[in-house]
């Protein structure tokens, strides 16, 4: 299988929050990657999840796949899932596949820290 | 430290180059709008309604894929996308048709469909196609089709074979798809791929059998759309069957 094209930093984001930072591209390739970055974020008492997108360079649609069934982890756990830094191409993107229904999108990490603590 | 005001950040999300995937999606539309009616095909079903992913659904969320491997075939990835997209209708079985849209299968277009449930009721839907790029395309369906959930079609090398795949993300619509699901409609979506697959492989000289797994993603019922039942596609399509006499007689009252 294809190596996968994207690089995930996890971050404290306060008490009960952790950030995912992903930097690369978003493919079926990446599913081992954002699930052991998960794992790794949500350690510990963590309530919600933050995925930075800033540098996020590339999603297909087994991309957004995975954000599903990541979203459907994180909901079993109680946890919540919020966004951050999406470009206006791939806010677009998230309302074309209704994920903005159930995932949070903030402007900014301030934003969705804040918004991830007070929860 | 100067501070980014609204107008400078504008201007730097403007001079960012476009992403890479930027062609490869539907733009953003509220409603689906079919381009045209294929003769044979019924619009129902489709017209005004909205796209609905895996979120919106009702039932229990099933990841399913089917692959077959190609090795024989000597083909690429690209070339097998290619050929799916441009035979596409060719390949589904029997008993189901697939009214490709005049502009093939590229983002943003809307397919309509004809084909049955269990039971043999007739189903009118459609689909929209979401994703396409050289080695994939994925489609989305609208609300009432049996499932809210994107269907990708890819192909890929795996340990030094060309691998085609249909991968399904889904929950049944609503309470009567569950149920219909449950009674008999995995086992006819799984042979409808499965098939799908064999006319594929076939088309390249290959006979491989079709891998398969199945993955409950998540158990839970989202009772909360229940309502999605009042827009049944297959209900509607029932409904528009047994009034068609009533249309013929009003169409002929009208013409005389």
């Amino acid at each position: 299988m294809p190596e996968a094209q994207v690089k995930m930093n996890v971050r404290d984001a306060g008490e009960k929050a952790s950030i995912i930072d992903v930097q690369g591209e978003l493919t079926a390739f990446a599913e081992s990657v954002l699930m052991d970055a998960y794992n790794q974020a949500s350690d510990g008492h963590v309530r919600a999840i933050i995925l930075n997108f800033e540098e996020l360079e590339y999603m297909n649609s087994s991309g957004i796949g995975l954000l599903v069934t990541l979203l459907i982890r994180i909901n079993r756990e109680k946890q919540q899932l919020l966004t951050y830094g999406l470009s206006e191409h791939y806010r677009s993107i998230f309302q074309i596949t209704r994920l903005d229904d159930a995932i949070a999108i903030h402007d900014s990490e301030e934003e969705a820290v804040r918004a991830a603590n007070s929860a | 430290m100067t501070e980014q005001t609204p107008r400078d950040e504008t201007r730097e999300e403007e001079q960012k180059p476009e992403p890479r995937d930027a062609a490869y999606w539907a733009s953003y539309a509220e409603t689906l709008k079919v381009a045209g009616v294929a003769e044979g095909a019924t619009n129902i079903n489709v017209e005004g309604r909205r796209a609905v992913g895996p979120l919106q659904g009702f039932g229990k969320m099933w990841q399913k894929t089917y692959r077959v491997r190609l090795g024989e075939a000597g083909v690429t990835p690209a070339e097998v996308i290619k050929t799916w997209k441009e035979n596409y209708k060719d390949f589904w079985p029997e008993g189901n048709i697939f009214y490709a849209p005049l502009a093939g299968i590229t983002p943003g277009e809307v397919a309509l469909i004809s084909g049955s449930l269990p039971g043999g009721v007739k189903l009118s839907t459609g689909v929209m196609v979401l994703y396409a790029d050289d080695e994939s395309f994925s489609l989305m369906t609208p609300e009432g089709h049996p499932f809210s959930g994107w269907i990708t079609f890819s192909s890929f090398e795996e340990e030094g074979t060309t691998v085609a795949q249909v991968q399904v993300l889904m929950r049944a619509n609503d309470p009567l798809y569950e149920l219909g699901l449950r009674m008999g409609g995995h086992k006819m979506e799984n042979e409808m791929w499965r098939k799908t697959l064999e006319n594929l492989a076939a088309h390249f000289d290959v006979h491989e059998p079709v891998e398969m797994k199945l993955v409950c993603v998540d158990p839970k019922l989202q009772w909360s759309h229940y309502r999605n039942i009042w827009q049944n596609a297959g209900i509607r399509s029932a409904l528009y069957s047994i009034t068609a006499p009533l249309r013929w007689r009003r169409n002929r009252a009208r013409q005389v």
